[in-house]
């Protein structure tokens, strides 16, 4: 990927696609559940589909369906990966 | 018995100089996520043979189950709180932790833990089972929904990750009742060797842990590994310092406090790191033991994609929304209908029985007019609550209810609410108390505030008959077309949501501000509902609203009846009593406070009726107006009601109940707080009584200050 590309968000996947996250911005100690529940450095999300008034979003990962806000979303890095 | 060898030398004197018989009964606790099948499980193993009490100090229940042994022993087993980490972000979470550190006061440490893992979703549930490992009491892992995974074409290598992990792995599936036997064998046996496994941690952790250990007092019975990891736990909370008094280290406090603080400047992200090193730890564990059939699951995934894609449809999604919200809400008054007759007319009968057998007097209208009357006016809410939590189990335990939090989400953060308070708010429109009831869902105790103490805004169905009343009274010819009527009783709805959410807001800026947590919501795979379960939480709803409601309104409902009662003034007529009664006096008293509102002294009569329960306001009113001969009826017609109060004046000859006078009432109903079952259940559900007190001043204020701004400035306006 390009170095001049700011990296992307979770919040910037389109529905459907995949993604590798690589890594966290700003406050940590609010996403500390989300860590606990295995969002990880290094682990797989498919992105599947935003709420129908737009936020929050539904991603999964290790086999199970999980939903966060945008706002908290916008703080995890990812890396997009082809299926 | 099982073997208590281990049970680790915490709480030990008391058990030790005076072993009492609770416990001689060994205590297995059983732990697990939410979502993991662990309430059903419970019941499977425990049947019916449970009890819920509290623990001390906070709301969270504690549910206590006696079950047997492969061998026919009896065991108690305690449902721990469900919860994804020993790190603890809620009361419910923290007593979890601190039931397996054994430092509760009354509640022994376990001496063995069932850790309930879903087979389904075992990386993220063995993030939470290592930890419990880890603290080193004998723990058994049931493989819950098994079934279910090889459905999906999983394969788990059972035995290789029993070796792995270093504990028993039972298969077994609550749902179904399978390999249940196993897990009564597996708690039989006695406890094999403590696994030495330990989160790698990153060695500036590691010598902090090493150094407050070593000034910790020796203790022959906790292993290396053991002590590492409930220092873990001490460190990764902030508010660790109780845990640390609790398991008699306050000596050490200073050296505790230092070390969180020095971690957390040198190495800011440890608590994050070992999050991370432990996902690392499972994957090597699940590698070759843990093998995902691609086919199936993809056959899965589309079940609940399928599903989704139409409940979550941008359109359909919607409708199938409002429409299950519809059948519940319609159901809540319909289907509650008919016990709710039933109960009524068994209250009517138990207090014409007592009539027969307590010769008229003081005495029989304590016991007919007090007592069976004021309890009979709580306990026919009953079915309501019922149906309620009979729709929310369903909801729940299918799946659903996770749907609606994500749906109903962005409507509910406007205001800083969660979208599990929108369940909450919608019961409270048939009741308030299981409204505050179901917001134990809430994990955020700021969140799950805000709910309780806008919920009874929310127009309950008492005070339909108040409405229904003042309507009437409102439009007292028949031309008037039906639509007005009801738009007007929207009009109501309306305003008691619209305010809710205002005092919400409000509420989330101010007293409950804090910092906000992020929305975490699990989306559970879509499942056939558990009857077993749903009933189950029925009956718990049930007995916790009888127990909780019940015995307070006993009391009060008694203290009504004096004021109504007393002094006697040896008139005949019903309603001349009622004027010479303290509640007469009372309501003569506060009748210069009401005269701004342009309400007399007998609405006020009925203001102060209403304060036990609201409905109370049309039959109180019933009396005050001595209609049907001046005899207080359980059942009054609203159509006598309202000819009386259309022939009261004021002694200037204007009449009382003008549209502005029943708008005024009404309004002063939508917000006033008049409910004493809904602030008996706020003090159970915030322990304490500063909450209920601050609810009642502040609806009831809000009620005036409303009810005598919309009064004066309709007069001025020349209504």
């Amino acid at each position: 990927m390009p170095s001049e590309i700011p990296t992307p968000r979770l919040s910037d996947l389109e529905p459907g696609s995949l993604a590798v996250v690589v890594g966290f911005h700003g406050d940590l100690e609010p996403l500390k559940r989300l860590r606990e529940m295995g969002l990880v450095n290094g682990t797989r999300v498919k992105f599947l589909r935003w709420a129908p008034l737009g936020d929050p979003l539904e991603i999964e990962l290790r086999g199970y369906r999980l939903s966060l806000r945008k706002h908290d979303a916008e703080q995890i890095e990812v890396r997009p990966v082809s299926p | 018995m099982l073997p208590a060898d281990f049970l680790p030398a915490m709480p030990t004197d008391e058990i030790e100089v005076a072993p009492e018989i609770e416990t001689e009964l060994a205590t297995v606790a059983l732990i697990g996520n939410p979502n993991s099948g662990k309430t059903t499980l419970f019941n499977a193993l425990t049947g019916l043979r449970q009890k819920i009490a509290n623990y001390p100090g906070v709301t969270v229940e504690k549910k206590i189950g006696v079950f047997m042994t492969q061998h026919g022993r009896e065991a108690r087993m305690i449902d721990l709180p469900g919860t994804y980490s020993l790190t603890p972000q809620s009361p419910d979470e923290a007593v979890t932790r601190d039931v397996l550190l054994g430092i509760l006061p009354d509640t022994p440490r376990p001496d063995r833990v069932v850790c309930v893992v879903d087979a389904a979703n075992l990386e993220r549930n063995l993030y939470l089972a290592s930890q419990v490992i880890e603290l080193g009491l004998p723990t058994i892992i049931a493989l819950n929904m098994f079934d279910l995974a090889q459905t999906n074409g999983d394969t788990i290598d059972v035995a290789e990750l029993s070796r792995r992990i270093g504990v028993p792995v039972v298969p077994c599936s609550a749902n179904t009742r399978a390999g249940l036997a196993d897990l009564r064998i597996a708690l039989s046996a006695p406890a094999g060797p403590v696994p030495e496994w330990k989160v790698p941690l990153p060695p500036l952790v590691d010598q902090s842990l090493e150094m407050i250990r070593t000034e910790l007092p020796p203790n022959h019975h906790l292993s290396f590994a053991q002590i590492r990891a409930m220092l873990i736990l001490l460190l990764s909370d902030e508010r660790g310092d109780r845990l640390v008094v609790g398991l008699g280290w306050e000596h050490m406090l200073h050296r505790f406090r230092t070390s969180r603080a020095s971690l957390l400047e040198k190495l800011p992200t440890w608590q994050e790191d070992a999050i991370s090193a432990r996902y690392t730890r499972i994957g090597e564990i699940c590698d070759g033991v843990l093998h995902r059939g691609a086919d199936a699951a993809g056959a899965k995934a589309s079940f609940t994609d399928r599903v989704d894609a139409v409940l979550i449809h941008p359109v359909w999604g919607w409708l199938i929304f409002l429409t299950i919200m519809g059948l519940m809400f319609t159901s809540i008054f319909t289907l509650a209908n008919y016990p709710m007759d039933g109960i009524k007319w068994l209250f009517a009968q138990a207090g014409d029985w007592v009539k027969t057998v307590i010769p008229p007097g003081d005495l029989q209208s304590l016991v007919s007019d007090g007592m069976i009357k004021g309890v009979g006016s709580v306990i026919v809410f009953l079915p309501q609550i019922l149906v309620l939590f009979l729709f929310i189990g369903l909801l729940e335990d299918s799946g659903y209810m996770a749907r609606a939090a994500f749906i109903m989400d962005r409507v509910m953060s406007g205001v800083g609410l969660h979208g599990k308070s929108f369940i909450p708010l919608l019961s409270s429109y048939a009741c308030a108390i299981p409204g505050i009831m179901a917001t134990r869902t809430i994990e955020n105790p700021k969140d799950r505030l805000a709910t309780i103490m806008v919920a009874p805004f929310m127009s309950c169905s008492a005070r339909l008959p108040v409405y229904g009343l003042m309507i009437a009274t409102l439009f007292p010819t028949d031309d008037v077309p039906a639509w007005q009527k009801a738009g007007l009783l929207m009009a109501m709805y309306a305003l008691g949501t619209l305010t809710a959410f205002a005092f919400a807001w409000l509420f989330k800026r101010t007293i409950l501000r804090g910092k906000p947590l992020p929305l975490v919501l699990e989306l559970p795979p879509y499942r056939r509902p558990s009857l077993r379960t749903v009933l189950q939480g029925m009956l718990d709803r049930a007995k916790a609203f009888i127990r909780r409601a019940g015995t307070i309104i006993l009391g009060l409902s008694i203290l009504l009846w004096a004021l109504a009662y007393y002094p006697k003034s040896g008139a005949d007529k019903a309603d001349d009593q009622l004027a010479q009664s303290f509640a007469g006096r009372m309501g003569k008293f506060i009748e210069p406070a009401l005269i701004p509102l342009g309400m007399n002294w007998k609405i006020g009569i009925g203001l102060i009726g209403a304060q036990a329960a609201r409905e109370v306001f049309v039959s109180t009113l019933g009396v005050v107006y001595s209609v049907g001969g001046g005899e207080a009826k359980a059942e009054v017609e609203t159509d006598s009601v309202r000819k009386a109060l259309l022939e009261d004046k004021w002694p200037d000859g204007r009449l009382v109940f003008t549209p502005l006078v029943c708008l005024t009432i009404m309004i002063y109903f939508v917000f006033s707080m008049q409910c004493i079952a809904t602030l008996a259940v706020v003090r159970r559900e915030t322990n304490t009584w500063r909450w209920p007190v601050f609810l009642f001043f502040y609806m009831t204020g809000f009620a005036y200050a409303a009810s005598l701004v919309f009064y004066q400035v309709g007069t001025r306006l020349g209504y």
